[in-house]
């Protein structure tokens, strides 16, 4: 696995815009910036509607997802190009999930809708059609999914990366600071869990760090990457980002993300938390 | 609360006795514009979070007391201000954009 296997640049999508084999597909967090505005060809994924669950706290299972992809008009042959706001965030989440289920040809767009944007390149409102398909989803791969039984062995014994901002991590916000900061769970993080913030992985455009920036980033602080590591963040979306960065760019075999991530933590009733504030 | 905020954005969705919100506005020569990408550095400059500033330019942010820098990119240029933040207070800021 190599950068150029999951990464593409605005170029290279402006180059296949008419491209049958290549699907672009928008996941944000804001859901509504997909309707002001996309990609020329790209169909909208919402990630709280279309990938979870609407009743349990879980994934759409493997059915749905077929029924998802295939409504999407998503092949199982086709080559998908996730992009989205928020330097990345929900398409790596996105990202995590078609490799969850298996898909085979996934790639991110480097910068997101950010660096498309800065560029000034061109955005339309025009929704495409695309004819249904018969998209046939592989079993769930817990190889790169950690729950929370796994997440309490890790501390003190394995690599647990906290991706959150320095002042979520410490325990001062509970959320990232876009969002209103009165939550139920407990502020602080997992015990022996190393902070670095996702953000320290990208550059101000949203684009990756180079792979040699990001080695030194993970062992200049502490991280063993010989060793599993378990990425968690508030809610996975930024873990996923950086379950990318070591899995993805970086070529280290046994990373998982942690999607219950701390408002399942910091909710769970006798864990150990650390908080410095 | 009477008196529009700068940049337009609500005020009213959320408690604001209970968070240290920042909001403001992009402006280029003094006039407000659309999308820019504003980010929020906290006192040692690193990233606590980011959005997209409103058609009429405003963004907002839920954050906690203290000091803390705003940073917005736009297609062909850049700008920053500092603002201090207090818990049931609104801080007002303007990010003027320059090449």
């Amino acid at each position: 696995m190599s950068r150029t296997d999951v990464l593409v640049d605005p170029d290279w999508v402006e180059s296949h815009l008419n491209d049958p084999n290549v699907v672009l597909v928008e996941v944000d967090e804001d859901t509504a910036a997909y309707d002001k505005g996309h990609l020329q060809g790209a169909v909208k994924i919402d990630w709280k509607l279309d990938l979870q669950d609407q009743v349990r706290r879980d994934f759409v299972d493997k059915a749905q997802f077929e029924v998802l992809l295939s409504a999407k008009g998503i092949g199982n042959d086709d080559t998908v190009v996730l992009y989205g706001g928020n330097n990345n965030w929900f398409a790596s989440y996105a990202f995590w999930y078609f490799k969850l289920y298996g898909h085979d040809s996934v790639k991110l767009l480097d910068g997101g809708r950010k660096r498309w944007e800065l560029d000034s390149r061109p955005l339309t409102d025009e929704v495409p059609q695309r004819e249904r398909t018969s998209y046939t989803a592989q079993e769930p791969d817990n190889d790169i999914r950690a729950f929370r039984d796994e997440v309490l062995a890790a501390i003190g014994a394995t690599n647990l990366v906290d991706v959150r901002s320095p002042d979520e991590y410490s325990g001062r916000l509970l959320a990232p600071a876009h969002l209103p900061q009165e939550q139920a769970q407990r502020a602080g993080h997992i015990p022996t869990a190393k902070n670095i913030p996702w953000s320290k992985a990208a550059n101000d455009d949203g684009t990756f760090r180079s792979d040699d920036e990001l080695r030194e980033l993970y062992s200049g602080a502490g991280v063993d990457l010989g060793r599993d590591t378990i990425a968690y963040c508030r809610i996975g979306e930024r873990s996923a980002h950086t379950w990318f960065v070591l899995h993805e760019l970086l070529g280290q075999p046994n990373v998982k993300n942690y999607d219950g991530s701390w408002t399942e933590y910091g909710s769970l009733v006798g864990v150990p938390i650390e908080k410095d504030a | 609360m009477c008196g529009a905020p700068v940049g337009g954005v609500p005020l009213t969705d959320f408690d604001v006795t209970k968070e240290a919100v920042i909001v403001g506005e992009v402006t280029r020569d003094g006039i407000p514009v659309g999308g820019a990408y504003v980010r929020l550095l906290d006192d040692s400059g690193e990233f606590t979070a980011e959005v997209v500033a409103s058609a009429t330019g405003g963004f907002r942010f839920f954050a906690a007391p203290g000091k803390w820098t705003l940073r917005a990119l736009a297609p062909g240029g850049r700008g920053e201000s500092i603002v201090a933040a207090d818990r049931g207070a609104i801080a007002e800021t303007r990010i003027e954009i320059a090449a």
